[in-house]
């Protein structure tokens, strides 16, 4: 034991340089722009906590934020709004909270967490259903999700995209020309309920499912699965809210991301991945 | 090998430096221990305890002991004999085959969950094939079992190798110049003498097999009384609110500190 110590310890510095590692809390990217860059303004951090249905929308947006803000970094959070919002009950530090519901918001500003009069819905998203590519169930109405044993995947009920997927599926049975048992039936066919919308795109591209109800954003980031649309009368259109937090370290440049989201350039970006836009209040 | 009766009792003695060890592992006992007792410490609340007799939760947790125990059971039935194997037959690829058995060890649930859709999903490379006798094994709690099986068998696997291998070759040969056939040897022999080692690999696969989560979720997807053990419940009661999680987290907790006590009991029964 006590030879191979010195190959230990050559086996672990290996694994410590080969990952940059230079010390607890000093990421050495940061270290060399400091040193390389003596006069360059100090770069300001964004934290942004986000729905993960927001993860394609947002990234480019972020992108284009940082390029119109030079000296501006934008670093996300995203995973699904009740994880979000437990992150930050529990202290985590963020600038900006974006989540897929109301609830969830709602309860962060009653804890007074986030500034209150900062918050405003700034997009909204439907919901559609999706099929992998070569339809192997032969689905090919709403009406066949009904169909005895396909495999239907929802999101979790507790996750706001399950939430309305269910909502969708009642408001058709209440329909005669689903009749009262759509809702039941297809409901019998969901083989899983998964812990967030993107898990649902993935078993439904994997082709381990036959259908999936996923978010209209969802389905244009994933343009090689084939999407029945949901008809407006029977969709829930679900409003996306936002708002800076109260803790926030830079609430002025959280302010500015907010301004960047509802301008023009922010709306074309979420339209693009199939994001309606709505006149903010 | 008996341990237990070679451990030295700290006395005070004048002028050994007991910090050395005790500071250490401290630190670590404070790590591993303050997050157990603060989970404990904020669950212990009268209003949230019922949420830990919801029927969901007793599904859960119901088939959490079905699908680790089926786990323990297969890891036995095929990996004591690929653990003597190892030990004690010599061919080429030996070394190959210790390492891809130690893999899941490594590996990341995802990668693991992952890997059994790629092989065993509806399009994957057998499940192609099994689909054709009409068997799909995703979001099925036979896709439970083998995602525990992936990630937890090489623990026992593993445990059983070095038991196998610290007994003395020569045993073998002794009892085989009597007249005793193979299987007898391993079955009289063999066996008694590693126990331990089995038993410690059946504590390190059970526990983990009881904690799987990435793999699963992967795999076999997230359906109350069918594909959704413990740590599935925690994840999704995570995400309805912190109070159903820590309660779901406290029985986990409590059911695996039981199963450690009973197992390691047995373990200590087997010293030789």
């Amino acid at each position: 034991m006590t030879r191979s110590i010195p190959s230990l310890i050559i086996v672990l510095s290996i694994a410590l340089s080969a990952c940059g590692f230079t010390g607890v809390g000093l990421p050495s990217k940061s270290l060399s722009s400091i040193s390389e860059n003596p006069g360059a303004a100090q770069t300001r951090e964004l934290t942004v906590f986000a729905a993960a249905s927001l993860t394609d929308a947002f990234e480019e947006i972020g992108n284009a934020f940082e390029a119109a803000n030079p000296g501006v970094k934008v670093n996300f959070n995203f995973a699904g709004s009740q994880i979000l919002r437990t992150q930050l009950e529990q202290g985590a530090a963020a600038d900006i909270y974006a989540s897929a519901d109301h609830k969830n918001m709602d309860a962060l500003i009653e804890e007074n967490l986030v500034i209150a009069n900062s918050y405003q819905d700034y997009t909204s998203n439907g919901l559609v259903v999706v099929l992998p590519p070569g339809n192997p169930a032969k689905l090919e109405s709403l009406k066949d999700l009904a169909n005895p044993d396909i495999k239907l995947v929802l999101a979790d009920e507790s996750v706001p995209a399950g939430k309305y997927a269910r909502q969708i599926l009642f408001n058709m049975s209440q329909n005669p020309e689903y009749g009262k048992d759509f809702e039941t039936d297809v409901l019998a066919n969901v083989v899983s309920n998964e812990t967030d919308i993107r898990q649902v795109v993935t078993k439904v591209e994997l082709g381990e499912a036959d259908a999936g109800i996923v978010y209209v954003s969802d389905a244009v980031a994933a343009p090689e699965l084939i999407t029945i649309p949901i008809p407006v009368q029977f969709n829930i259109i679900a409003k996306y809210p936002i708002a800076i937090l109260a803790n926030s370290s830079n609430p002025g440049l959280a302010g500015s991301f907010i301004a960047y989201l509802i301008s023009p350039a922010g709306q074309a970006i979420l339209d693009k991945w199939g994001f309606n836009p709505i006149i903010p209040k | 090998m008996n341990s237990s009766s070679q451990r030295v009792r700290r006395t005070k003695t004048g002028n050994s430096p007991g910090w050395v060890f005790i500071l250490p592992s401290m630190l670590l006992i404070g790590l591993i221990g303050l997050p157990i007792l603060a989970l404990v410490w904020r669950s212990a609340n009268i209003r949230i305890f019922p949420f830990a007799f919801t029927e969901s939760a007793v599904n859960a947790l119901k088939l959490s002991l079905l699908t680790s125990t089926l786990c323990v059971v297969v890891a036995l039935l095929t990996g004591t004999p690929l653990a003597y194997i190892q030990a004690h037959w010599s061919f080429r690829g030996r070394a190959f085959l210790d390492v891809l058995v130690d893999l899941p060890i490594v590996l990341p649930p995802s990668v693991a969950g992952i890997a059994l859709l790629m092989a065993f999903g509806r399009e994957g490379l057998f499940g192609n094939w099994l689909s054709l006798f009409g068997i799909s094994i995703p979001f099925t709690t036979m896709a439970v079992v083998m995602a525990q099986v992936f990630v937890s068998a090489p623990f026992f696997v593993r445990s059983a190798r070095i038991g196998f291998a610290a007994i003395d070759p020569q045993l073998d040969e002794a009892a085989k110049v009597e007249g005793a056939s193979s299987w007898h040897v391993f079955q009289h022999v063999m066996l008694p003498l590693a126990s331990r080692a089995l038993i410690t690999g059946i504590i390190l696969s059970w526990t983990r097999a009881l904690g799987e989560f990435g793999a699963t979720l992967l795999f076999a997807g997230n359906l109350e009384g069918k594909t959704q053990t413990m740590p599935l419940a925690i994840y999704v009661g995570f995400e309805q609110g912190l109070s159903i999680a820590l309660v779901l987290s406290v029985v986990l907790l409590a059911v695996s500190f039981v199963l450690l006590v009973l197992l390691r009991r047995l373990e200590l029964q087997n010293q030789h």
